[in-house]
């Protein structure tokens, strides 16, 4: 007997077997995704921008109006077409190099503004498409291309704590998390209620979501989720940050 | 609300940065967004005071990068959209118009020149010429009118909305700071009072209907998997450029008819060549004058006929051979001489063209 695999209604099947390596992370958290909007019912109202990096093979995974754009710019393109349509729900979707490193400056002052929009960033601890170079997300020792012998953070600096920060420099009305794709059902918890936050015109909402790179870490099905379950937390703790008059999940 | 802007016509006298402000809420131009630089602030000061009156909106990004990217998205949303930046500012502003021109939004920028490849002076200028032109990654499928007077400036303003959304290619209003700073009288106007309808603008995301039911989801990206995918869509944008550029190609013409020297300038440098050629023709010097209105496209196919039979060319501007560069394409493989007068960052008097001239002929 064979079970038709469950996908989220917004989901374009015509795109789909998607285009991500075989055990990335990208397509459990667009399926988050995709079942946060299904149970809130916005995609008829929702644009999706994606960056250039891995998520950019997210341009056409939706049936939603969606744009991709260049390195670490989704952040302003989602901000201006939310600025000059406010009924629409814009979500900018990039990885950790163009959410922290190329284009920190548009998340610093989009979080800053308290800007209306979704946020969602995933945080695979290393530039993916580009082929596995040092992110700022890069965990102390980690070998990647351009740190071989281990991320030297005497030398690099510590891994960017992204939902901290924007925590931090966001005012009481913005919501912050930071899920996992090794608890998906989490994970849409989080990204619904960022979602939410900006239905209600609260103000920004930004979810970190961990993720794997099996392609990059050279890692099998095994050592890929034993990093995302044992390494990354240790460094990059799960749970809400910053909710809008009500109680923070940890 | 209050009602119309402007009612029908009304002299006025204002600097080159005010008269761009005006002429964008007569164009009914819903929202701008921008960065600070001299000279172009108070094109953002005007705005910002005008705009809550007539329901406009405004937003102050974190640099020009992200006042190009939130540009686009304001077309996106189907919003007639505009920034205005110079000098580094247009430097970093052409990572979105890259983007703009590949994927065919209408996006107007207004740059007002200022010196120099650095923080150099912040008034004279045309060297910006070539960025503006061709500036980033791609083939420079965009529209470039270099304006001279006020009066153009309004009128090019309102115009390069129009253009955009009718031809959708990124559209340029090219001054400099001192279009910027000084004070001139023009006549400011509604646009439908003079017949000029505002061509209407439309989403590109966030359309009725539900994707992927009603209608088939809007996917833009500026990213292709294969050489030939890329080859395609270049291709097929330049096809269409070429095929618009004589309907878009504009420029003014000054005694040419039997004119031994041809100057050609463009700008705020015009306006010394005019006076020169006052001049000159008491003198009873053959003297013409041709002006491209659109550095891109060039109007190529008159400044030939012109140059072809001429004894002379001479490009008067106020950069190192960024006109030039432009008037030696549009007129190669003719035999007429090019003769240049050059003052990167400086302005261009009457008499210093005069002097010029007089050593060619
Ligand atoms: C301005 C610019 N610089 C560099 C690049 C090259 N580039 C493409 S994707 C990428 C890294 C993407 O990494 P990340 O944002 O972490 O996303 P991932 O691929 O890991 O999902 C880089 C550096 C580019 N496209 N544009
Ligand atoms: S390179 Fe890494 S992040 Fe990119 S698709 Fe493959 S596994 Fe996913």
């Amino acid at each position: 007997m064979s079970v038709a695999p469950q996908m989220p209604k917004c989901w374009r099947l015509e795109t789909k077997v998607h285009k991500f390596c075989p055990g990335c992370g990208h397509g459990l958290v667009l399926k988050a995704l995709g079942e946060a909007i299904d149970e809130l019912d916005i995609q008829g109202k929702t644009v999706f921008g994606c960056d250039i990096g891995c998520s950019l093979l997210a341009w056409d995974f939706f049936n939603i109006d969606s744009v991709q754009t260049h390195h670490g710019r989704t952040t302003p393109v989602i901000t201006g077409v939310k600025r000059a349509n406010p009924e629409l729900i814009g979500i900018a979707y990039m990885g950790d190099g163009g959410g922290y490193a190329i284009g920190s400056q548009h998340l610093v002052n989009a979080a800053s503004r308290n800007e209306k929009i979704t946020v969602v960033l995933v945080n695979n601890t290393n530039y993916g498409m580009t082929g596995g170079q040092m992110a700022p997300t890069t965990l102390p020792g980690q070998k990647t291309e351009t740190s071989p012998y281990g991320r030297d953070v005497d030398s690099t600096g510590n891994p960017t704590q992204g939902p901290e920060m924007v925590a931090a420099i966001t005012p009481e009305s913005a919501y912050v998390a930071r899920g996992t794709v090794s608890n998906v059902r989490q994970l849409k918890k989080f990204l619904k209620r960022a979602l939410e936050n900006q239905i209600s015109g609260n103000g920004f909402s930004f979810v970190e979501a961990l993720s794997g790179c099996p392609t990059n870490w050279r890692t099998n099905a095994a050592e890929t989720w034993k990093f995302i379950e044992e390494a990354m937390p240790q460094y990059f703790k799960i749970g809400e940050l910053k909710v809008p008059g009500d109680k923070k999940e940890g | 609300m209050a009602g119309k802007p402007i009612e029908g016509e009304k002299r006025a006298f204002m600097t080159g940065n005010e008269v761009v402000a005006w002429a964008a809420v007569a164009a009914d131009v819903d929202i701008m967004y921008g960065y600070p630089i001299t000279p172009q602030n108070e094109i953002m000061h005007y705005w910002t005071r005008m705009a809550p009156k007539y329901g406009r909106e405004f937003l102050q990004t974190e640099d020009e990068i992200s006042a190009g990217f939130t540009t686009i998205g304001g077309v996106l949303a189907g919003r007639r959209s505009f920034t205005a930046t110079a000098g580094p500012g247009n430097t970093l502003m052409q990572e979105a118009m890259s983007m703009a021109e590949m994927m065919r939004i209408p996006i107007v920028q207004v740059v007002t020149q200022r010196g120099g490849p650095s923080t150099a002076t912040v008034i004279y200028s045309q060297q910006e010429v070539t960025m503006t032109c061709f500036g980033g990654n791609g083939e420079g499928a965009r529209i470039v009118y270099s304006t001279s007077t006020h009066q153009e400036l309004f009128d090019y303003t309102i115009k390069a909305f129009n253009i955009a959304w009718k031809y959708r290619f990124p559209t340029f209003v090219l001054g400099d700071g001192y279009q910027s700073k000084m004070r001139e009288s023009l006549t400011i106007y509604d646009p439908e009072s003079r017949g000029i309808k505002m061509v209407p603008t439309e989403p590109y995301m966030g359309n009725e209907g539900l994707p992927g039911t009603d209608r088939d989801p809007h996917h833009l990206r500026n990213t292709y998997n294969t050489e030939d995918e890329l080859y395609g869509v270049v291709t097929d944008i330049m096809k269409n450029w070429e095929k618009v550029a004589p309907e878009v190609a504009e420029y003014q013409e000054y005694d040419v008819e039997g004119a031994d020297v041809l100057i050609v300038a463009h700008g705020v440098v015009t306006r010394a060549v005019q006076g020169a050629l006052k001049q000159l023709k008491e003198e009873g010097k053959n003297v013409g004058h041709f002006r491209p209105i659109t550095l891109r496209p060039i109007a190529e196919d008159q400044l030939r006929k012109r140059a072809e039979k001429a004894k002379v060319v001479l490009v008067v501007e106020s950069s190192y051979g960024q006109l030039k560069k432009l008037i030696t394409d549009a007129i190669y493989g003719l035999s007429t001489p090019i003769k240049t007068f050059l003052k990167p960052g400086e302005g261009i008097t009457a008499e210093e063209v005069v002097e010029e001239v007089n050593k060619l002929l």
